[in-house]
């Protein structure tokens, strides 16, 4: 819970990881590769009296997922979301095993997502049964640009990727977060193309959609996708540390967003520990736009409720419940003259 | 040093400044990718960089061979040698690089057709941010209303650097650029009629915030991963060493 000027925000973080890009997990040069890069995006948009040491970051202990996200990052509860990349990762980059058990210990403050990969065919389906049976998954995390073999990559649009999302269907895995980053397949297209979340969303309306980093690069891409599509939300993880070194950017993107899509389907989001939600509530709380910054729909403090928990509560209703004091007061009628 | 070896160093870097970042639309010499410069009896040797490892190894191999032909152009330029540095396709793109390879050669089977359809997706985003910034800028003086604007035609734009930017990407997707060419159009040429052009513009302001978005968040993980390097921080610009006989 945050509370600022009278006002009380109930808060989730809908997406943090547990990661382990330790050097002995680091399979090969990529898989140092991908933690040096996670760190120059963090180093890159973090006030400096938050920014870790890079040994600290590759691996970061329970209790710091607890102090950071919950003591003293407001969160009421969190969205912990998994992905393996088997190829760059000895013992998978999530920490599968450590995290349930941080799920579990976090009294009921934490959800896990599981998460799957379109290529791994029969086997893959038949973990995704017992993994749904074991977390009692609500959703999954999946990661379009991880490697395997050859491959670099898939879509969502795949016919492999719908064979998992109906099985998702029929398991009640309702909250499909795809992490939107360079796949290579094939390398003649854009490798950050969000096309393939039109076609699924289409096609699995009872799905939700969350798209992480709401489609960045390629924002007015997803906008326009967003707009016809009403089970696609805006995760907002990497855009918000931009309100720290670009605001008015950050505006531009909220603005964008709530312009093109609405103020139901933004979702706050730390990736933490990319970012600690500390100093992102605080300063969230705090934004307005810009003098400039005119033609944007209106960021209200009920906007910054709903985006900061109300929206992904929603989302989560075997694990989040909104205690009523956080609700947003109906409207008052207006009064006929 | 003579004057002559200096003008060598300006039109290798002029040569580069013709190369664009096709995402960013920007020229790879303003946005910090030339990490260095040699110049030996031989020719030249230019080695780019890029902000992350895991930047699209599409884009990374189209500027990289971009680069190579824009310095074989140059007269005089000798032997041309560019490498990438630091990306995780690097050893596969260089080879690709100096043996001429061409995309398919350095790829294998991971490339299917050629990369003009990309890149000619990318010359229409930034066409079509070019003509917002056009387009606003008369809204802005207040010598043309939203109504009005389906009529606006390239004589009309002030001679500004924003009026001869739309030009040069008005031509390098085959649009018209004679004066009474009209502005607002799509990117096929086709005028965008009174009733569309308030939500085309406003997508379209959508996609030049994105691409303006997209060029600041490259910088700044630039300036990251190659702060406190010895050789260059990504501010100064790259480093040149003359080896010449006689420099």
């Amino acid at each position: 819970m945050y509370e600022k000027d009278g006002e009380k925000y109930f808060v989730v973080d809908g997406h943090i990881h547990f990661w382990d890009g330790s050097d002995e997990n680091c399979k090969n040069k990529y898989g140092h590769q991908f933690i040096e890069c996670f760190y120059g995006y963090s180093s890159a948009l973090t006030p400096p009296e938050y920014l870790w040491d890079y040994k600290k970051y590759q691996k970061y202990t329970e209790a710091d997922v607890m102090h950071d996200v919950f003591e003293v990052g407001y969160a009421d509860h969190a969205i912990l979301n998994s992905v393996h990349l088997w190829d760059f990762f000895h013992h998978g980059f999530d920490r599968e095993g450590e995290a349930w058990a941080l799920t579990q210990s976090a009294g009921g403050k934490i959800t896990m997502n599981g998460t799957w990969d379109a290529r791994d065919g029969d086997e893959g389906i038949k973990q995704l049964e017992a993994d749904a049976k074991r977390f009692d998954l609500q959703g999954v995390k999946i990661y379009t640009a991880a490697w395997k073999g050859d491959s670099r990559g898939f879509k969502m649009s795949d016919p492999e990727a719908y064979r998992y999302l109906e099985k998702c269907q029929e398991l009640g895995i309702k909250n499909i977060h795809v992490h939107k980053g360079p796949t290579l397949t094939p390398l003649d297209k854009d490798a950050f193309d969000v096309s393939d979340i039109d076609h699924c969303a289409t096609d699995f309306q009872d799905l939700n959609f969350i798209v992480e980093h709401c489609g960045l690069p390629r924002l007015e891409d997803f906008c326009w996708i967003a707009t016809q599509e009403a089970n696609v939300y805006a995760g907002l993880s990497v855009v918000m540390p931009f309100i720290h070194t670009r605001p008015h950017y950050f505006g531009d993107v909220i603005g964008e967003l709530l312009y093109w899509l609405d103020e139901d389907r933004l979702i706050f989001s730390s990736d933490y520990a990319l970012w600690q939600p500390k100093w992102l509530i605080e300063k969230f709380v705090d934004f307005n736009y810009f003098p400039d910054q005119t033609e944007y729909p209106e960021l209200t403090t009920d906007v910054k409720k709903k985006i900061l928990g109300l929206n992904v509560a929603k989302l989560y209703p075997k694990t989040i419940t909104v205690p009523e004091q956080f609700q947003l007061s109906a409207a008052e009628p207006v009064l006929q003259p | 040093m003579t004057a002559q070896m200096t003008s060598l160093d300006a039109e290798v870097m002029s040569a580069l400044s013709t190369v664009v970042d096709p995402e960013l639309d920007e020229p790879i010499t303003d946005l910090g990718f030339v990490r260095s410069i040699i110049l030996d009896d031989l020719g030249v040797e230019v080695h780019l960089r890029l902000p992350t490892s895991f930047c699209s190894p599409n884009f990374a191999y189209l500027m990289a061979s971009d680069a190579m032909d824009a310095l074989r152009l140059m007269p005089g330029g000798g032997v041309v040698r560019v490498m990438l540095d630091d990306h995780h396709d690097s050893d596969k793109i260089n080879l690709g690089l100096a043996t001429d390879a061409g995309y398919r050669g350095t790829f294998g089977n991971e490339a299917h057709e050629d990369l003009e359809e990309l890149r000619a997706t990318f010359k229409r985003k930034a066409h079509t941010a070019s003509m917002e910034r056009s387009c606003m800028q008369m809204l802005q003086r207040g010598t043309w209303t939203l109504e009005e604007l389906p009529l606006l035609e390239l004589r009309d734009l002030p001679h500004c650097a924003k009026t001869q930017a739309l030009i040069r990407r008005r031509a390098a997707i085959g649009l018209p650029t004679a004066p009474e060419a009209r502005v607002l159009v799509d990117s096929d040429g086709v005028a965008i009629p009174e009733r569309d052009v308030p939500l085309r513009l406003r997508m379209a302001a959508t996609t030049r915030r994105s691409i303006e978005g997209n060029a600041h968040f490259c910088r700044g993980l630039l300036a990251t991963r190659y702060a406190g390097s010895q050789e260059i921080d990504a501010i100064t610009g790259p480093v040149i060493t003359d080896l010449r006989s006689g420099a």
